[in-house]
């Protein structure tokens, strides 16, 4: 229960982040199903009990009452391996993305390669240039990296003029995050000798879409990886087995899967990802073009649309953020529609270019309200409101939606997608 | 002991950057010249990458109408896939049209794409001479060149595409 001195300090019902650390508080939780615990005497030793469990496995599955955890997938009607899928964010709590939740974006399937078959080609402005096969790259020098990959696509459906009301995670779920372990590129770069006039690298996958997309050399040289594992095992065929570039806080399309070729030049190719798609049209008729770079973005993923709140009391409010300039500096909270805004709790460490989880306690009144959350980054850039995105970019760019997230919560405590302006 | 401890730092950075040179098993077999050639397909705006072959697009429209018909629709317009011609509203109206004709800056992008990608059930299996046809085909389709026009690796080039100013590099902007 809330004691006195836990002063609800802020409008809305915020509490202060470190009421987290007390003890004796008394969470309700939001819910899709509202069945009362009943406590009868076979359960203090229930069936599961009584006999001896499950034997060994050698690839250990969630459990089978966590079905509905999965990735939402969305094809086209021809091309079945043409679409994406979503990372259901609103089930998930941390910040790892289990490997068969990352997000998807497939221009033409996934392919399944040979891993003794696929090779490496580094060719173009370099004096030697090079080809390699796995087992010489497992041999290379590995480091990890913690980062998020979003497509530059996600949060897309915001946009649209109606705030869809569809789970959090399958429209903002293009994102995810995970460790990613493989070879720094500037290794491999320095190996083949990079020339003049190099300034872009072009990236091609060894898939059916032979998806190619042209990357500057000086963020390739800086913090790129050639990932050869994701969360500690192979990266899965659907992320790129066996080699996937990571290009850390860039565009997801730029962290090329199944990574086959890299070709130096001095100029972009002006691949169909980088011209028709992955550019984002203003009112003046002109788009924007390599625009890299996610901006800072959050949103709260409980409790969140679709989910309900049973009754009034406390909930904690758990929620996302990153951002692609580096950490998250701030992201704070507001329960009152954007009046007034709280500081939520960072849970640490706090890495550059990584999905950063947030909390912050909250005594729900009873009363419809509308919350909120909105980044900050180290670069002193805040998440803006949907209002001041579109005045900037207009409503057709299609691509980097990256505003403030608003919940609606109705007096009966059930939650809606809303645009507060 | 200030200079003895940063003349210390100066000789550790040195050898720093030498071990991350070394660092490399060096490993990489030298790529020959064919297998370069066989593996590079890009593609670029001044033509770069652009294989012998022509086309127009008469003999464009039949390879169209059987390998691409079945996504892309009658003249580009109104299938599963997207819409490759016909639009209807500028880039400036509320919604815009994005197509080929209107927003795409660059004419090798388009051979370059379909060379590389289509037909999606199986890409890479048409010949260069009949990516060029079907290229003049959607060129046509998208009020840019005739009928009649031949497109090969010289005219493919010469094409100014209406949107061909229409793009503002953010990279290079931020960079400055
Ligand atoms: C089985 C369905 C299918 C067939 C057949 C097909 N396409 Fe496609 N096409 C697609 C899909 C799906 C996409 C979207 C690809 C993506 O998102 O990466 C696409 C994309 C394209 C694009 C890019 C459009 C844009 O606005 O970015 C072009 C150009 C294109 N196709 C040309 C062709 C040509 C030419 C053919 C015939 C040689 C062809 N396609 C056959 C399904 C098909």
């Amino acid at each position: 229960m809330i004691k006195q001195n836990d002063k609800i300090s802020i409008t809305g019902g915020l509490l202060d982040r470190r009421v987290f650390l007390k003890k004796g508080l008394v969470f309700s939780v939001a819910t899709l199903s509202s069945d009362p615990l009943h406590a009868t005497r076979d359960d203090a030793r229930l069936p599961w009990m009584k006999t001896p469990g499950a034997t060994f496995s050698n690839y250990g599955q969630p459990s089978t009452y966590e079905q509905d955890v999965i990735r939402w997938t969305m094809a086209n009607s021809m091309a079945g391996g043409n679409g994406v899928s979503w990372t259901p964010l609103h089930k998930m709590e941390g910040t790892i993305t289990p490997n068969g939740l990352h997000f998807e974006r497939h221009h033409n399937g996934v392919p399944q390669i040979e891993p003794e078959r696929h090779q490496l080609l580094i060719h173009g402005a370099v004096e030697k240039p090079l080809i390699f096969d796995m087992v010489a790259l497992l041999r290379y020098p590995m480091t990890s990296c913690f980062t998020f990959i979003e497509c530059g696509g996600n949060s897309n459906a915001a946009w649209r003029d109606e705030p869809i009301q569809v789970a959090a995670g399958y429209f903002h779920g293009m994102a995810s995050c995970s460790e990613w372990t493989g070879i720094p590129l500037s290794i491999l770069l320095n190996e083949a000798k990079i020339k003049e006039p190099a300034k872009w690298v072009i990236a091609e996958g060894a898939d059916a879409a032979m998806m190619s997309i042209s990357i500057p050399l000086d963020k390739m040289l800086d913090d790129c990886i050639l990932a050869v594992y994701q969360n500690g095992e192979r990266i899965r065929p659907e992320n790129g087995y066996p080699l996937r570039l990571i290009v850390p806080g860039w565009e997801g399309v730029l962290n090329v899967k199944w990574l086959r070729r890299l070709h130096l030049t001095n100029r972009p190719s002006m691949t169909r990802n980088e011209t028709a798609k992955y550019t984002e049209l203003l009112p003046s008729g002109k788009a924007r073009q390599f625009t890299f770079v996610m901006e800072a973005k959050s949103l709260i993923t409980s409790p969140s649309v679709g989910q309900k709140l049973e009754n009034p009391g406390l909930y904690q409010i758990s929620g996302l953020a990153w951002s692609g300039r580096g950490r998250i500096t701030k992201v704070e909270v507001s329960a009152d529609a954007g009046r007034t805004w709280a500081e939520a709790e960072l849970q640490q460490p706090v890495l550059s270019k990584c999905f950063t989880r947030f909390r912050i306690p909250w005594q729900w009144d009873g009363k419809g309200t509308v919350l909120k959350s909105r980044a900050v980054d180290e670069t002193g850039y805040i998440q803006p409101e949907r209002s001041a995105l579109i005045a900037a970019r207009g409503k057709y760019g299609y691509f980097h939606y990256n505003a403030i997230v608003s919940w609606g919560i109705s007096n009966q405590g059930e939650i809606s997608h809303v645009y507060t302006e | 002991m200030f200079i003895r401890n940063s003349l210390v730092f100066i000789v550790s950075l040195i050898s720093f950057s030498v071990a991350a040179k070394e660092i490399s098993p060096n490993l990489g077999k030298v790529a020959s010249i064919q297998l370069i050639q066989q593996w590079n397909r890009d593609v670029f705006p001044d033509g770069e990458g652009l294989p012998i072959g022509r086309g127009t697009a008469i003999i464009g429209k039949a390879i169209y109408q059987q390998h691409c018909i079945a996504c892309h629709g009658v003249e580009g317009m109104g299938s599963s896939a997207e819409e490759l011609a016909g639009a209807e509203h500028a880039l400036t109206d509320t919604p815009p049209d994005k197509t080929i004709g209107n927003y795409w800056p660059y004419a090798s992008t388009l051979f370059d794409f379909i060379n590389r990608a289509m037909h999606i059930n199986n890409p890479g299996s048409l010949s260069a001479d009949e990516v060029y046809a079907v290229t003049a085909y959607l060129l046509y389709l998208n009020g840019i060149i005739e009928k009649t026009s031949v497109i090969n690796q010289k005219t493919l080039v010469a094409i100014k595409m209406p949107n061909a100013k229409g793009m503002v590099n953010i990279y290079k902007k931020e960079a400055q």
